[in-house]
């Protein structure tokens, strides 16, 4: 039984890594394609080691799994955050049909 | 010193964890393994140490893990929806909203949950003022008042409860 639910899980997790490398490749810009990937690669590594954890059990590798888990929710958004920070300031531009930037403008009123 | 306690206790339960299952050979490592973690680093852990005591913390903290992990799902489901729609349904921007929160930690997490909700991405926090910049996958609206009561406010008072 646990089996059947763990490889649920697993195959749950794949579809939504999929969808993130997909966003990685269709969305525009940095930005956009650091949403997709954050969201969805977080949440499905996440499913399939919570996968791991319900095919294994409270067995050593079930254990990892978890603590695992645990990092990867609380590091993946610092990366991200870090990442789309650090291309702004170098000088990254928005997509084109980018609605607004007011991170730029309230940096250039700082200058 | 309280610090350094509490952290001696977190990392001595991490080493534990990996070591699963117990034997008293990893838990005498752990203890020299932890003590000199906490010995090195347990001033930087927490500037508050009093709050760990609070029991309502924690249970405010029960509510906010099945709060973030349903966002978080409603988030991958929006992502997923977007990227497989042929038209590419995006109208992203960066605006900036306004949090009350004030602490190192509290405005860690609340940055890490807007990263990992729908459609919202935290680029840069300014924590003087208490100013967050977030790339906004479907900008619904540029006034900076409205966008924090339709970004923040999810989040806000939970943590608010749970770190300050």
């Amino acid at each position: 039984m646990s089996e059947v639910a763990g490889n649920l899980f697993i195959v749950i997790g794949l579809a939504f890594d999929l969808f993130g490398c997909l966003g990685l490749i269709r969305l525009p810009d940095v930005y956009n394609r650091l949403q997709a990937t954050t969201k969805c690669v977080t949440l499905g590594t996440c499913s399939i080691l919570f996968g791991a954890l319900v095919v294994k059990g409270l067995s050593g590798t079930g254990i990892k799994a978890f603590l695992c888990i645990l990092f990867l929710l609380l590091t993946s958004p610092v990366a991200a955050h870090a990442l789309s920070r650090g291309a702004h300031k170098s000088g990254v531009k928005l997509w084109d049909k980018s609605v607004c930037d007011q991170y730029a403008e309230d940096e250039a009123g700082k200058k | 010193m309280k610090s350094k306690l509490i952290l001696f206790v977190i990392g001595f339960i991490v080493w534990m964890l990996l070591g699963w299952p117990i034997d008293a050979q990893h838990a005498i490592v752990g203890i020299f393994a932890a003590g000199l973690a906490a010995f090195l680093t347990g001033d930087l852990f927490t500037r508050r140490p009093h709050h760990f005591g609070h029991i309502s913390r924690y249970l405010w903290f029960c509510y906010y893990v099945p709060l973030f992990l349903w966002e978080c799902l409603k988030a991958n489901i929006d992502v997923a929806a977007r990227v497989l729609n042929p038209r590419l349904p995006i109208n992203p921007g960066i605006v900036k909203v306004m949090t009350s929160l004030r602490s190192d930690t509290a405005l860690t997490f609340l940055a890490n949950s807007i990263t990992l909700t729908p459609g919202t991405l935290c680029v840069d926090i300014s924590p003087e003022e208490g100013i967050l910049y977030i790339h906004w996958i479907d900008v619904k609206s540029q006034d900076t008042q409205e966008a924090a009561q339709r970004i923040v406010k999810t989040f806000e008072g939970v943590l608010k409860r749970i770190f300050e």
